[in-house]
């Protein structure tokens, strides 16, 4: 273990705990608001652990969405991390399978993202225990906070209107993913649509939303060409 | 808004998204050496998802057709912190702005 690297990874993280702490204490308390205890609070933090896609599927939980509608929306907003396992799996190549299989298990959009920056800017660093020091430092916060929240639970007063700490985080996190014309046209797209189709059958509302955002970001990135990212 | 699934029911739909999440975790660094790179027509679909899925489940927050559960105190805070999102990029400062904002409106106005 090259300790020196893991703990430059804690270091690296530690500014953008400011952040997931109370991400991770508002999943806690969707979760039991959602009318879950504390096991299936635990389950989604360690079996799926990607607040974004817990949040969505405790919201249409709630709301005794069809099944299929909550796993198709929770997968939806997990696609990104392909883009992240292919973009990161070049730095991972030379490690074993077993390995392999830990280091994905944690991915995330901020071990991801730090991690590639280190990489691409300073060869001294140890790859693998660098990612570690960043995404087991994010993992253990998480579960930790979504453990606490659950607790906290319906203790918080209703007037505070914590659940909107939600999407506060995700606005955060959608400003840098508009890169270009094509994703503010993306972006645009996907929630008017939202907006609009808030009270489709179902829950559909997301689904149908990204579905038409995406197609009209691949339209303007065509329409526009050249600028596909590469 | 309490759900009436079972909790047999909860187990297999976090089961299930789980499997499925880990598998595009795992996906392309379990493949390398095999598959290097997404193909083209998936990465051109690919690149949207952030930017639509994440509007898609900020903006109704802020924003409702529905005039009767429209809550200005929601808009004008989601409003604000849009504009710091937009100039910090910074979750915190974000989540600060627009929490304080509506706190601000709802217990000082």
């Amino acid at each position: 273990m090259d300790t020196a690297s893991f703990r430059r990874g804690v270091r690296d993280v530690a500014p953008l705990l400011l952040g997931i702490i109370p991400f991770g204490l508002v999943a806690g308390i969707a979760t039991v608001n959602a009318g879950l205890g504390l096991p299936a609070a635990v389950g989604l933090s360690v079996v799926v652990f990607a607040g974004a896609s817990q949040l969505a599927a405790l919201e249409l939980l709630g709301q005794n969405a069809p099944l299929t509608v909550v796993v198709a929306t929770a997968v939806v907003i997990n696609l990104r991390l392909l883009m992240y396992s292919a973009s990161i799996a070049p730095y991972f190549r030379e490690f074993t399978g077993r390995w392999k299989a830990v280091l994905a298990y944690v991915l995330t959009d901020q071990a991801y993202a730090l991690s590639v920056a280190s990489y691409r800017s300073d060869s001294e660093t140890d790859r693998k225990w660098y990612y570690l020091g960043v995404a087991v430092t994010l993992w253990a916060v998480w579960q930790v906070t979504t453990i606490v929240g659950a607790l906290l639970g319906t203790g918080v007063p209703d007037a505070w209107g914590l659940e909107f700490a939600i999407p506060l985080v995700f606005l955060a996190i959608l400003v840098p993913a508009i890169e270009d014309a094509a994703t503010a046209v993306a972006a645009a797209v996907g929630g008017a649509i939202a907006v609009v189709g808030a009270g489709l059958p179902l829950n559909l509302g997301l689904l149908v939303a990204a579905g038409v955002g995406i197609t009209a970001g691949v339209l303007t990135g065509s329409a526009t060409g050249g600028s596909d990212g590469n | 808004m309490a759900t009436n699934y079972s909790p047999v029911e909860i187990a297999g739909v976090i089961a299930v998204i789980g499997v499925l999440t880990y598998a595009c975790r795992l996906s392309f660094i379990a493949l390398f050496g095999r598959l290097d790179e997404i193909p083209p027509v998936i990465e051109r679909v690919l690149r949207f998802v952030p930017a639509a899925v994440l509007a898609a489940l900020v903006l109704p927050s802020f924003v409702t057709l529905d005039a009767g559960s429209f809550a200005a105190d929601k808009f004008v805070a989601g409003a604000l912190a849009a504009g710091v999102a937009w100039r910090t990029e910074d979750v915190f400062a974000t989540m600060v702005t627009g929490m304080g904002v509506l706190w601000a409106i709802r217990f000082l106005l």
